[in-house]
C-alpha cells in the first residue's frame, strides 16, 4: 500500500504525527504502526521517529530524545563520513510531502533572522530617485494621474472627514499616510483583476473611475449610492468596477479572495484577485486560512498588507512578535516582499510585479508595504489619547507620500506650482459639490430595506413590510420624514 | 477543531451498528405531483437506495447539468468520510472536487468568494459540529453578501453541506444540531431532509437556489434510511412543508430524522384512539408558516420535536409564531419534546433524545389537557 494511500484511509498528516509523538515506546509504536510503515523499520529508526517529533513534542520527549541523541553521536563516531553523516542522512528521507535530510546537530530554528526583512524602495525622503532607470518604468502621463489621484483622495478624505464633525456624516474614515499603497498599486494593476478591501482603499476605486459623487453618493446613504443606504459610510463597493464591497469584519476578505482567484484560474483568465488587510487583520484566523489555502490552491491572488502600525490603539509590538508580516508567508510557501508604502513609485514596481508573477506562474504572492496611519482609526477615535502627537506630525511631514511624489514629479519638469494649486482648487470643488449634491438627493425607499436579504422577498418579510407600514401610519412621527414611502 | 474520532472513515461504518428502528419513509411528494424533473417527466425509473447514495447522485448531477460547479471540504477528493463524495473526482476531475486544508472558515470563505464569481461552490463541513470556526464567515459575510452590495454582488450560487445528529454514540462533538443557530440570520436558507428521496430533491434545489443554503443531513440516515429514489435529475420546493401523515387531533411538526421518531409515535398513539398530524417543515428559514398554521387550525393542537436542546431551538419559534395566528383555536399549550439543555452526553444519550415515549406521553397529555 502506498504512503498517500495509508495517508487517506487515516486522515492525513496531523494524525501521523499524534500517532507518534504519542508512542511512548518504540516498541507500541512498532507494534502499532509497522505493517503500515515499513519505510520507517531500518537502522535508524528511533532518530527518524525523534526527529519528526523534535519540532512538535520536543518537551513531552525531552529525557528520551536526549539520550537517543547521545547515542546517535557514538554510532556516528564510528561512520567513516566526514560530517558524520551517512549516506542515507544526506540523501534525507521519504517522509509524507517530500526528502528531508537528517541533521546530528540539534540546532532549533532561529525566531527570527538576525537582520530584518528590507524594505524595497525607489525614491528616498526627499524625492530623489535611488534607482536610475525609473523614468522609464513611470510614463509623466502615469505618475501625474498618480499623484492627482493621491491629492484628490486627500483632498476628499479632508472634506468628508469636515462634513462628519459638522454632524452632516454619520462616520468616516480618512486615508491620510496611506495614498501611496492605495495609488501606486491601483495604477499596477488591470481593471479586469478583481480588488477586495478592508476599507482604507478608497484610492483604488478613484482610479478605475468611481467618482467623488459615488463616494459622497453612498457615504450620505442617498438613493443614488451603491449599496442603497444599508451599510454606513465607507464601505464602498462597485461591480461593474470590479471591487467588492467593503464589510466591517476583519479579513473574512482573504479566503474569499482565494476562491475568486481559484475561479479566475479555472476560467483561464489573464487577471488576479488582490486583497488588501492592515497589520492587525493578519492575526485573524481567517489570515491564516486566506494564505494557506492561496498556497495550496495555486490561486493567483496579490495579498497586500497595509502595515501602517495601528490597529485602533494597538501598535504592531502587541500584535505579533515577527518581523512584521512579511516572514509569514514564507511559512506558507509563499513568495513574499517587503516594500515602503509611502513611495508611490516603489509600490506601483512591487505590485505590478507582484501581478504578473501571480498571472503566469498561477500563484499567490505576499507583499507588506510598510507605512503610518497619519489619520485617527476613524471618527469614532482620538489617537492623540495613545499616541503622540510628534510621532503623528513626524510623519506627516517627513514621510508623507505625497509630499515625496511630487518632489520626484517637480523634478523631473512634470509639474509646477501652477499645476499643484490648479489641481488643489479643482479637487477642493469638485468635493464640495459632491457633497452638497450628495446631501441633497433622495434617499432610498423604504423598499429597500426588504429586498435584497434574498433572491425574493419571503412571506416573513412581506407581512414585516406591511406591519412596519401600519405603524408608520400610526406613529409618523418616530420615524424619520426625509425617507420616501 | 479535528478529533482524532472524525478523521476516521471507519466512523461512516460504525453508524451501521445504530440500533434505532427505522421505518421506511413513504414520501407522498412523490405521488402528490410535487415530483418534477429537468427535462419535464414526472415519471422516472426509480431505485430502492440509501441516503448517502441519493446525496451522491445530487451531487453527481449538480456537477453534470452544471460546468461551472464544484464540490469540495476536507477528505472530498476520496469519496469523503461518509462517501457522499465517492467517485466525483475520478469523473469530474481533481479541479471540481477537491480536498481543501483542514479549516472550516478557508472552506467557507472560500466558496463564497468561489459562488461570487457565478459558479455553484458546494462545500462540505464535515460534521456539523465542526460549522463554527465558519461561523462568521457563513453569519457576517454568505448571509449579507447580497444585501449589504445593494444587490451588485451575491454568493447565491453557495450550498453548505454538513451531516447533523445523533448516531448513538457520537457524544458531544458527533451528534449536535446547530440549525437555530443559523435560523435566526437573515439571507440564509436552512434545509433539513428526511429521507433519501427528499435528500436528492432538496439538495439540487439548494444547490440551484440563488441564496446561499445551509443543508444539514442526517447522518444516522446516511446509511439506515433506504427508499425508492428516482434516477433522474429532480428538485423538490424549497420553503413548503409536507404533511405526511394527516390527522385531526393533534399537530406534530419536525424534520430530518427526528421525523422517524415522530412518526413512530404517531402509530402509537393511533392504536390509543389518538389522530395525529404529522408535518414535515423540510426549510426550516423561511419556513413555511402557513402549512403549520393550517393544520393547528384543523387539530387545535401543537407539538413540535426536534433533538437540539429546547431553550432557544427552532420549536421555539415555531410555537411562539402558532401561538400569535392561532391562539383562540389553541386547546392546549404548545407541546415541545426535544433534546435536553445539556451538552449533548455520550453514555447518556438515551436519556438525553426525545424518545418515541417521551413523545407519545407528550401527544396524551396535550390531547387530555
Amino acid at each position: 500500500m502506498s504512503i498517500s494511500h495509508w495517508l487517506t484511509r487515516i486522515g492525513g498528516g496531523n494524525l501521523i504525527k499524534k500517532i507518534i509523538c504519542s508512542s511512548l515506546t518504540l516498541s507500541h509504536y512498532q507494534a502499532t504502526a509497522s505493517s503500515s510503515f515499513p519505510f520507517l523499520i531500518r537502522r535508524n529508526e528511533h532518530k527518524a521517529i525523534f526527529a519528526f517529533c523534535s519540532s512538535t513534542n520536543v518537551a513531552f520527549f525531552g529525557a528520551r530524545r536526549y539520550n537517543s541523541t547521545k547515542t546517535e553521536g557514538q554510532l556516528l563516531s564510528e561512520s567513516d563520513d566526514e560530517d558524520g553523516s551517512t549516506l542515507e542522512e544526506k540523501q534525507g528521507f521519504d517522509f509524507p510531502g517530500g526528502k528531508i535530510a537528517y541533521t546530528t546537530k540539534l540546532n532549533f530554528l532561529p525566531a527570527s533572522s538576525e537582520k530584518r526583512v528590507q524594505c524595497y524602495r525607489v525614491l528616498d525622503e526627499d524625492g530623489y530617485t535611488i534607482l536610475s532607470n525609473m523614468s522609464e518604468l513611470v510614463s509623466k502621463e502615469l505618475a501625474l494621474k498618480v499623484y492627482s489621484g493621491m491629492v484628490t483622495l486627500n483632498t476628499m478624505d479632508k472634506f468628508l472627514y469636515e462634513a462628519q464633525r459638522q454632524g452632516r456624516l454619520s462616520f468616516y474614515l480618512t486615508t491620510y499616510g496611506e495614498e501611496a499603497i492605495n495609488l501606486g498599486s491601483a495604477a499596477a494593476l488591470s481593471s479586469d483583476d478583481i480588488v477586495l478591501g478592508q476599507y482604507r482603499e478608497a484610492g483604488i476605486l478613484l482610479w478605475r473611475g468611481f467618482t467623488v459623487q459615488d463616494f459622497a453618493n453612498q457615504c450620505f446613504g442617498n438613493n443614488d449610492g451603491h449599496g442603497k443606504g444599508r451599510q454606513m459610510p465607507v464601505h464602498y463597493g462597485s461591480k461593474s468596477l470590479n471591487f467588492v464591497t467593503i464589510s466591517s469584519p476583519l479579513t473574512t476578505q482573504l479566503p474569499q479572495a482565494v476562491g475568486m482567484a481559484y475561479s479566475l484560474k479555472m476560467d483561464k483568465k489573464d487577471s488576479c484577485v488582490v486583497a488588501f488587510f492592515g497589520d492587525g487583520s493578519a492575526s485573524e484566523g481567517d489570515f491564516h486560512a486566506g494564505l494557506n489555502f492561496a498556497a495550496v490552491m495555486d490561486a493567483p491572488v496579490v495579498f497586500i498588507c497595509r502595515n501602517n502600525g495601528w490597529a485602533i490603539s494597538t501598535p504592531v509590538t502587541q500584535q505579533f512578535r515577527s518581523d512584521g508580516i512579511v516572514v509569514k508567508g514564507q511559512a506558507y510557501g509563499i513568495p513574499s516582499i517587503r516594500v515602503d508604502g509611502n513611495d508611490a513609485l516603489a509600490v506601483y514596481d512591487v505590485v505590478r510585479s507582484a501581478r504578473e508573477m501571480a498571472i503566469n506562474e498561477q500563484r499567490p504572492i505576499l507583499i507588506e508595504a510598510m507605512t503610518y496611519r497619519v489619520s485617527h482609526h476613524s471618527t469614532s477615535d482620538d489617537s492623540t489619547k495613545y499616541r503622540s502627537v510628534e510621532e503623528i506630525e513626524h510623519w506627516k511631514t517627513l514621510h508623507s507620500p505625497i509630499t515625496r511624489l511630487r518632489k520626484w514629479i517637480g523634478r523631473n519638469g512634470w509639474w509646477s506650482n501652477k499645476d499643484e494649486s490648479k489641481l488643489h482648487g479643482e479637487a477642493t470643488t469638485q468635493v464640495k459639490v459632491a457633497i452638497d449634491e450628495a446631501e441633497k438627493k433622495k434617499m432610498p425607499p423604504l423598499r429597500d430595506m426588504f429586498t435584497d436579504v434574498y433572491d425574493e422577498l419571503p412571506l416573513n418579510l412581506m407581512e414585516q413590510e406591511t406591519m412596519l407600514r401600519e405603524t408608520i401610519q400610526k406613529h409618523p412621527k418616530d420615524f424619520p420624514n426625509n425617507m420616501p414611502l | 477543531m479535528a478529533t482524532n474520532l472524525r478523521k476516521f472513515n471507519r466512523f461512516g461504518s460504525i453508524l451501521t451498528n445504530h440500533s434505532n428502528s427505522l421505518r421506511r419513509f413513504s414520501s407522498p411528494a412523490a405521488s402528490s405531483g410535487v415530483l418534477a424533473s429537468a427535462d419535464g417527466q414526472l415519471l422516472q425509473s426509480s431505485k430502492s437506495i440509501n441516503l448517502y447514495t441519493a446525496i451522491n447522485q445530487a451531487l453527481h448531477i449538480a456537477l453534470d447539468s452544471d460546468p461551472r460547479s464544484y464540490i469540495f471540504g476536507e477528505d472530498v477528493g476520496f469519496g469523503g468520510v461518509f462517501r457522499c463524495t465517492t467517485g466525483l473526482a475520478d469523473q469530474f476531475g481533481k479541479h471540481r472536487v477537491f480536498n481543501t486544508p483542514l479549516c472550516e472558515q478557508g472552506i467557507v470563505g472560500f466558496a463564497i468568494g468561489l459562488a461570487a464569481m457565478g459558479n455553484r461552490a458546494i462545500a462540505e463541513i464535515q460534521f456539523a459540529d465542526y460549522i463554527f470556526p465558519a461561523f462568521d464567515q457563513i453569519v457576517n459575510e454568505a448571509a449579507k453578501f447580497r444585501y449589504r452590495s445593494g444587490n451588485e454582488f451575491n454568493c447565491g450560487g453557495l450550498t453548505i453541506r454538513a451531516p447533523y445528529g445523533a448516531v448513538g454514540h457520537g457524544a458531544l462533538y458527533h451528534s449536535q444540531s446547530p440549525e437555530a443557530f443559523f435560523c435566526h440570520v437573515p439571507g440564509l436558507k436552512v434545509v433539513i431532509p428526511r429521507s433519501p428521496k427528499e435528500a436528492k430533491g432538496l439538495l439540487l434545489a439548494s444547490i440551484r437556489d440563488p441564496n446561499p443554503v445551509v443543508f444539514f443531513e442526517p447522518k444516522g440516515l446516511y446509511r439506515l434510511a433506504v427508499e425508492e429514489v428516482p434516477e433522474g435529475d429532480y428538485t423538490l420546493p424549497l420553503s413548503e412543508a409536507e404533511v405526511i401523515r394527516e390527522g385531526s387531533d393533534i399537530t406534530l411538526v419536525g424534520w430530518g430524522a427526528q421525523l422517524t421518531t415522530m412518526e413512530q409515535a404517531c402509530v402509537d398513539a393511533e392504536k390509543e384512539g389518538i389522530s395525529c398530524e404529522l408535518i414535515d417543515l423540510k426549510t426550516l428559514l423561511p419556513w413555511d408558516k402557513e402549512t403549520v398554521e393550517a393544520s393547528v387550525r384543523k387539530t387545535g393542537r401543537l407539538l413540535i420535536s426536534h433533538e437540539a436542546p429546547v431553550t432557544g431551538g427552532f420549536g421555539a419559534e415555531i410555537s411562539a409564531s402558532i401561538v400569535e395566528r392561532c391562539f383562540l383555536r389553541l386547546e392546549a399549550p404548545v407541546a415541545r419534546v426535544c433534546g435536553l439543555d445539556t451538552p449533548f452526553p455520550h453514555v447518556f444519550e438515551p436519556f438525553y433524545m426525545p424518545t418515541k415515549n417521551k413523545i407519545l406521553d407528550a401527544i396524551k397529555e396535550t390531547v387530555n389537557f
